[in-house]
């Protein structure tokens, strides 16, 4: 996998914790991301893939910078991914990004609606300044 | 056997669709088919070693939900040695389901949110055989 990427890249790891909506948040948001605003720039690690033994995943965040995406304050992507590569370069945390924007509700764990894909997008955002940042200092190396 | 919840695990891969096929299943049967025999952990929580979410799977039958063969969430479960009574690959359910084509990981089209429900009905008479045969 490493091989075959021919420049620099940023690996999103989000916990797409399970129990709260604020999880979907973390993985709506990084596949915005991936999807939409920094396409060639970032690839996706399957966090359970770390425990589970996943060597491509453990060797790209060695090797590549990371930026985790969690949606509470326990870190659970953060603390994956320091145990198994190396510290990610940032971590965004979604219950803090929520309290900038009070407005905004997380309710849905299944389906997010308008309001919680906004939220997601505001997410994505905080993400994509996070690998600008981080290119931009690899640039200036 | 009171309070005894079966506990649905799905991977939440990622990379392709059928990470949120399983996620989506898991909530149609916590949240809409059985929702006061399952409940859900966030499997993050179990790969960090959080104390209560090993608690929890390893006193509550678990199934595990995968997308694919690496069946992290299986693994995961068994790790953590958790009471795992079941477990599922997707890519084996839509092997027989050849005519579903499911895309999309922000949201699944039509035919990923009826593989899930196909994955969910399977789960939720899966849930009943498992809290039977619990007491």
């Amino acid at each position: 996998m490493i091989m075959a990427l021919s420049k620099d890249k940023v690996g999103i790891i989000c916990c797409s914790g399970e129990e709260f909506p604020e999880g979907t948040i973390s993985r709506v948001a990084t596949r915005l991301v991936l999807e939409k605003l920094k396409p060639d720039e970032t690839v996706t690690l399957c966090l359970p893939l770390f425990l589970a033994g996943g060597e491509d995943e453990r060797a790209f965040a060695r090797v590549f910078p990371t930026i985790a995406v969690d949606g509470c304050s326990k870190k659970c992507a953060e603390l994956g991914t320091t145990k198994f590569s190396g510290k990610p370069v940032a971590t965004i945390v979604v219950s803090e990004i929520m309290k900038n924007h009070p407005e905004l509700k997380a309710k849905s764990r299944e389906k997010l609606d308008a309001q919680e894909m906004q939220l997601a997008m505001k997410v994505a955002e905080e993400i994509e300044k996070k690998v600008d940042e981080v290119l931009c200092k690899k640039v200036n190396k | 056997m009171e309070n005894r919840k079966v506990v649905i695990v799905p991977c939440s891969g990622i990379g392709k669709s059928l990470g949120t096929v399983g996620r989506v299943a898991t909530y149609k049967v916590i949240e809409r088919m059985k929702p006061e025999k399952t409940r859900t952990v966030c499997l993050a929580l179990l790969t960090t070693g959080d104390q209560d979410a090993l608690k929890l799977v390893r006193k509550n039958p678990c199934i595990a939900i995968d997308g694919c063969p690496a069946q992290c969430s299986k693994k995961n479960i068994e790790m953590s040695m958790g009471k795992l009574a079941h477990n599922i690959i997707i890519t084996d359910v839509l092997r027989k389901n050849r005519s579903l084509k499911p895309d999309g990981v922000i949201e699944l089209n039509d035919q990923g949110d009826k593989l899930a429900e196909i994955i969910a009905e399977d789960l939720s008479e899966k849930v009943d055989e498992i809290l039977r045969e619990e007491k």
